[in-house]
This record gives C-alpha cells, sequence and structure tokens, in this order.
C-alpha cells in the first residue's frame, strides 16, 4: 500500500521529542488517519467499527460488573440480582453487557456475511480472513462461559450439555472424552469449581481477543481494505484517507447501531434471553427444553441433525461425534473458504451463479437457527439434515464448483470505472 | 449501485431478523421450577393482557401495586416469601411508594420474623424485621416447606414475573413478522400474562382427565395439574380504595406487583430509556449531516 507512510509533521516540541524516541502519534496518523481507504465501501464496511465498540462496551461492562459479581455456586445468582437491584445503575451496566454479547455477535455475523459476499476472504487476505474466524472461536467461547455466570438454570444446563459434547471422544478411545469433561469440570458433574475456573476463563479470554483484533486490524492495514467491486486499488485517486471521510461514515453507522443497542438494553432487555436463567441453577430438575443463546442457535441445529441416522443413513453408535464434528467444522470450514473458492472474481456482484449459493446460504443459516430452537424430533430432524448438507454443500460445492462453471459478468476496468463510469474514469486517468 | 444498497440493506435487516428471531424462539413453555417441571405438556393458549407497564411508555400504576401488595400479604405471603424484595424497596419511587412509617410499623408486625445472631450468648434470635430486612416467607428451607405443604414447594416470588413465559407457536413464516411486532411494541410482559393466566386458570377437569390427590386442575398450568390450591376467591380481599374484589382484579393486581418485585427499577430504565433514545437520536442525525457534508465532493 503506497500513500500509507507516514505524512505526519509533529509541530509541537513535545510532538518532535517524542517522535524521535517512541513515534506511536506517527504510527496512529499513519493507520488512522492517512489511511487510503477504497472511495466506494458501503455502509456494509462500518460493521469493523461497530465491533470495535461492542468489544469495548464489553470490555468496560464486564469489569465493572466483576467488582459486584461474587463468584461461586452459592452466591453468583444471588450476587447477579444485587447488582440489578442494589448497585447505582448495576440494572444498566448488566442489561448492556447481556445484550451487549447479543449486539456483538449481530455485528460480527453481518461483517462476516458481507465478507463472504464480497470476496474478502481471496487472496491476498486469506491470514485476515483466519484471523477473523479464530476471532470469532474466542468470541464464541467467552459468550458460552459468560453465559455460565448468572448461574441459571438455562446456565447451568446449557453447560452440562456443550460440555458433555467432548465425552463424544470415548468412541474414538474409550475413557478420552469422559476424561477431558471431567477434567473441564473440576469434578464429576458441573458445579461451583466448574463455574469458578469458568469465571477466570471468561475474565481472560476477552484480553486474547484484544491482542488477535490487534493482528486483524494490522493484517487489514497490509493488505488494505477490499470493497464492493473486489477490485483493488489501482491509483490514488480511488481512495480517500481515512479521516476525516471513513471516520465520519463510521461515526454514523456506530450511532446508528446503538440506537438498537439502546432499545434493547432499555426496552426489551429480556427480549434475547431466557426465562428460566430467571431460576436459580439446580441440578436435580431438567428444564423440558434446553437451548443454548440464540447465536449459537444454527450451530446447535447442526449439531442435533446426527440423530441415530442422517437423511436415512444409519449411524450407529457414531451420531454423537459426528454431530460434535459437524459443529465445530462448520466453523472451521469457514477458514478454508479463500482455498475452495475457485473462482478469480471477488465480489458477488460480478457473479451470477454464486450470487444465488450466496442468498441460500444465508437462508440456511436463518433455517438452521429456527430449528436449533425447535425440539430435535419430528419433521425438525428431517429439516436440520437437510440444511446441514446445504450449509457445507456452500463451501465444499458451491465454492469450488460454481468458480469453474460460471461465467462472470462484466468487471469495470477500474474502482473508479465502477463509480464514475467509463467514460469519466477514462478522462480522469 | 442503488439496487445493491437496496439488497445490502434488506441483508443487515435480515441479519438482525434472525438475531432477534431466535431469541423470540427460545422461550420455551413456562413451567414451574420443582415439581412441576418434571409434569411436562402444555398449557393452553395464553392470551396477552393490557398492563398499565405495557411497552415502552407503560408504567407502573402505584394505586395497582399497593393493591397486588395487600393482595400478597393477604393470600400469597400465607405460602410464598419475597426474599428479594426488601421493606425499603416499597417505600422507594417506582413502586408502591408506601409512606415510610407505614412500612416500618408494617415490617415490625410481620409474622415471619428475621433470624439474627449469634448473640453475647452464642444463641441465634428471632426478631421483628426492620426495613432493611427482607420479606421472608413462613418457611425457613425448602424442606420445611415441603414437609408442611404436602411435598410441594411453594417457590420465593421475587423473580417470579421474569422467570415465566409465554409461548407461540405460529406457522415458521409468520415468525419474523411476529418478532419484528414484539421488538417494536416491546413486549415483556409475558411473566405477568402467564401469571395472570394462572391464577385465572383453575377450572373444572374435563371428563376423562382423573387430578391426583391433593392436586388441582388448571388450564395453564405445564401438566395441568398444580399443588396450590386456588389461592384467590371473590371477595376474599378487601380493596381499600373502592376497587371491585373480583377473582380477574386480585389476579391482576398480583401480577402487576409480582412485576414489579422481579424488575423493581422499570420505571426508571423506560424514562431514562427515552431521554438516551432522544440523544442518540439527535447524535445520529448530526453525524448522518456531517457524514454528507464531509462526502459531498466525492461521488462514491
Amino acid at each position: 500500500m503506497s500513500g500509507h507512510t507516514s505524512s505526519y509533521e509533529p509541530t509541537s516540541r513535545w510532538g518532535k521529542w517524542w517522535d524521535e524516541r517512541l513515534p506511536v502519534a506517527r504510527m496512529m496518523h499513519a493507520q488512522f488517519v492517512a489511511f487510503p481507504t477504497p472511495r466506494n465501501l458501503n455502509y456494509l464496511w462500518t460493521f469493523g467499527g461497530i465491533l470495535f465498540l461492542c468489544l469495548a462496551a464489553q470490555l468496560v461492562t464486564g469489569i465493572i460488573l466483576a467488582m459486584h459479581y461474587q463468584v461461586g455456586d452459592a452466591t453468583a445468582f444471588n450476587s447477579l440480582e444485587h447488582i440489578r437491584r442494589d448497585v447505582n445503575f448495576g440494572w444498566l451496566i448488566r442489561n448492556i453487557h447481556a445484550v451487549g454479547s447479543s449486539m456483538f455477535f449481530i455485528a460480527v455475523y453481518i461483517h462476516i456475511f458481507r465478507g463472504l459476499y464480497y470476496g474478502s476472504y481471496k487472496a491476498p487476505r486469506e491470514v485476515l480472513w483466519i484471523l477473523g474466524v479464530i476471532i470469532l472461536l474466542v468470541m464464541m467461547a467467552t459468550a458460552f462461559l459468560g453465559y455460565t455466570l448468572p448461574w441459571g438454570q438455562m446456565s447451568f444446563w446449557a453447560v452440562t450439555v456443550i460440555t458433555n459434547l467432548f465425552s463424544a471422544l470415548d468412541t474414538i478411545w474409550a475413557g478420552l472424552g469422559t476424561g477431558i469433561v471431567e477434567w473441564l469440570w473440576g469434578g464429576y458433574s458441573v458445579s461451583g469449581v466448574t463455574l469458578n475456573r469458568f469465571f477466570s476463563l471468561h475474565y481472560l479470554l476477552p484480553f486474547v481477543l484484544v491482542g488477535i483484533v490487534i493482528l486483524h486490524i494490522w493484517a487489514l492495514h497490509v493488505v488494505g481494505q477490499n470493497n464492493p467491486t473486489g477490485i483493488e486499488i489501482k491509483e490514488p485517486s480511488e481512495a480517500v484517507p481515512m479521516h476525516p471521510y471513513a471516520t465520519s461514515k463510521d461515526l454514523f453507522g456506530m450511532f446508528a447501531f446503538i440506537l438498537l443497542f439502546a432499545w434493547f438494553v432499555f426496552f426489551l432487555p429480556d427480549y434475547l434471553g431466557h426465562p428460566d436463567n430467571y431460576i436459580e441453577a439446580n441440578p436435580l430438575v431438567t428444564p423440558p427444553h434446553i437451548v443454548p443463546e440464540w447465536y449459537f442457535l444454527p450451530f446447535y441445529a447442526i449439531l442435533r441433525a446426527f440423530t441415530g441416522s442422517f437423511l436415512g443413513i444409519p449411524l450407529g453408535s457414531l451420531a454423537k461425534l459426528l454431530g460434535v464434528v459437524a459443529m465445530f467444522g462448520s466453523i472451521a470450514v469457514l477458514a478454508f473458504a479463500p482455498w475452495l473458492d475457485t473462482s478469480r472474481v471477488r465480489s458477488a456482484k460480478y457473479r451470477p451463479m454464486f450470487k444465488w449459493a450466496f442468498w441460500t446460504f444465508a437462508f440456511t443459516c436463518l433455517a438452521l437457527g429456527y430449528l436449533g430452537a425447535k425440539p430435535a424430533e419430528g419433521v425438525y430432524v428431517l429439516w436440520a439434515q437437510i440444511f446441514t448438507v446445504l450449509y457445507f454443500a456452500y463451501f465444499l460445492v458451491a465454492m469450488p464448483v460454481l468458480g469453474l462453471i460460471e461465467t462472470p459478468s462484466k468487471l469495470p476496468r477500474s474502482i473508479n470505472e465502477a463509480v464514475l463510469g467509463p467514460d469519466a474514469a477514462a478522462q480522469k486517468h | 449501485m442503488t439496487t445493491m444498497k437496496r439488497r445490502l440493506t434488506a441483508l443487515a435487516l435480515a441479519a438482525s431478523l434472525a438475531a432477534s428471531a431466535s431469541a423470540a424462539l427460545l422461550s420455551g413453555p413456562a413451567y414451574a421450577a420443582g415439581d412441576a417441571a418434571a409434569a411436562g405438556g402444555h398449557g393452553a393458549e395464553i392470551a396477552r393482557q393490557q398492563w398499565p407497564f405495557s411497552g415502552f411508555k407503560g408504567t407502573f400504576d402505584k394505586a395497582q401495586l399497593q393493591r397486588g401488595f395487600q393482595v400478597y400479604s393477604e393470600v400469597c405471603a400465607a405460602c410464598h416469601g419475597l426474599n428479594r424484595v426488601n421493606f425499603r424497596n416499597l417505600v422507594q419511587p417506582g413502586g408502591p411508594e408506601f409512606p415510610e412509617e407505614a412500612v416500618k410499623a408494617l415490617a415490625a408486625k410481620w409474622p415471619n420474623q428475621i433470624t439474627d445472631g449469634p448473640n453475647d450468648e452464642g444463641k441465634m434470635f428471632d426478631r421483628p424485621a426492620l426495613l432493611s430486612d427482607p420479606m421472608r416467607g413462613p418457611y425457613k428451607n425448602e424442606k420445611e416447606a415441603r414437609a408442611a405443604q404436602n411435598g410441594a414447594y411453594p417457590p420465593d416470588l421475587s423473580l417470579i414475573a421474569k422467570a415465566r413465559g409465554v409461548t407461540r407457536d405460529p406457522a415458521w413464516w409468520k415468525h419474523p413478522f411476529l418478532m419484528l411486532g414484539d421488538i417494536i411494541n416491546t413486549y415483556q410482559e409475558g411473566g405477568a400474562d402467564y401469571l395472570y393466566a394462572l391464577l385465572t386458570g383453575y377450572v373444572d377437569a374435563p371428563a376423562g382427565v382423573k387430578v391426583n390427590d391433593g392436586m388441582y386442575y388448571n388450564s395453564h398450568f405445564a401438566g395441568n395439574q398444580i399443588g396450590m390450591p386456588p389461592p384467590l376467591a371473590e371477595g376474599s380481599v378487601t380493596y381499600q380504595d373502592g376497587t371491585k374484589g373480583t377473582v380477574d382484579n386480585y389476579a391482576r393486581d398480583i401480577s402487576a406487583f409480582l412485576t414489579w418485585t422481579a424488575d423493581p427499577t422499570q420505571d426508571q430504565r423506560k424514562r431514562i430509556g427515552w431521554q438516551v433514545m432522544l440523544y442518540l437520536l439527535v447524535t445520529t442525525v448530526l453525524l448522518y449531516l456531517g457524514k454528507k457534508r464531509v462526502w459531498s465532493k466525492i461521488k462514491h
């Protein structure tokens, strides 16, 4: 990326003094002020900034919550109620944190779908993309650990179900899975011991996340942003400096997003949660339907699609293991997208067939989310199996095959041509 | 370019819909903690009621909360505690707002005293409640409750309105629309709707249904058999403000009161919420205008 070498000139003596010793301001200026961003970015590109905001909000509210939260199976639930009722504005901090996790996932899913649509995973952005997949995984782990902390019925039983997944490894090596599960639990069942370690990890992982996010941004600033045309910046006039152009747009996007966020925080704080989590954890009473948080539902549907048989194929004792492998595979497969997609055209805008595959995939994810909330019985299982196949077909069939058989529509020669039209672009050239 | 933008908007909308969709789906069938959970089965469809605190504009009706507290103290308190509610909360703004002196007197006379201690002789002792004490139920622990209640466990009611909800099971394609409706109307009153339906749901068992010993038939309880005898009867509580002593009124008032005990900061939350929304709206519009101006010379 030419153009983002620094044009920073410290004006004050203080600024010069630092610039000769630790040029942080120079770096920030080069990366976040003068950094060239494509002129044709649409509002889907504001979600990176929105995600940064989500992470910051979770960190700040989480650190405050930890000041009042009392980990332990006898104290956790009560301390949450103490925060809601007696801590000054505790209800607000707690709502922001709880709703914030959902908002984080809404934003990250939009961010990922944007990347998939415009081919942002393709060379030279593979490392950037894979770092993103790792961020998603760490986010999921953090959210899952965090959901344990209120120690309500759904917290307790979700942990029980999800940690038990590892016992599927018993089919590979007897005792391996059970051993891992007991090691995770710190005992023979989910207990206060489990809660303690989950709290510790829930406090740790967000900082790991910060580290990976820094790498993600670093990688982004090496290769530069993709854009709706999927064509790289070819001349300086196709880019605008990050500030004030991208920053003004991002700031507007962020506030529009906070509007939605605040609507949930103030008027729908429990809408995204489950009533059962207002009942204190009770190992002796199993809720009739154990469901994860909404953002895990598509993956939960994939897990449960593997019953005794899959689309008529008997699975026998392997069913559970295959379900677990498919669930983790459904995220892992994202990391291979850069090599699974054989098309040289990045943006789905110019790929008539791939566009269909993309929207089918988007619908598939919504359908899996719906099915994940339904009981795993009757016709729901069949549909979950069909959509599981469609989910993987997007990566394993549509991506490699469409690139070979599809004729892309005519690409503009440059970003300028896409924005200004062929004549004006030629003139400018 | 514009078609693409429209499609992107659709994508963003779809994603946020999906998010809220799944959430709405999550409200599984309401069931009671303890014995009832094992019973399973669905109750009848629960109708949504109009509450003074419904939706984003609603606030608690002080008079209704006071009546609801009267129903609680004269009926429910015989078996159920409100351990997360302190007497002082009855005085605070956004609740029943009883006068402090009256609540002090009430606390002192509350039949379920506070176990305190140890005293100088190392003994635990019972003492009358103070403003800062919780509203205890009659039982010291679950075992004592079950022993007294024929094996059933009357749960603490502090959070009951949040721990219950209503289910809907519409056709799959209707879900996004219903969810969007709930998000716009900010439907959060499932707990109150459920409690009202339960308390007015004691009916004669249909022919052929055998009700077990010590159980009662309820059309809205999961499994339809509930250990709690019908708690409300016409005229059993005499309201001071002239409101008619009907089961329907009792059920409404106690459901409203228990919504407050589960969410005592609701009025404050909604009031601040509007201020925040207004601030955000103005700022967002200003930022949009700023952005437009910054970009005015750049075709994009």
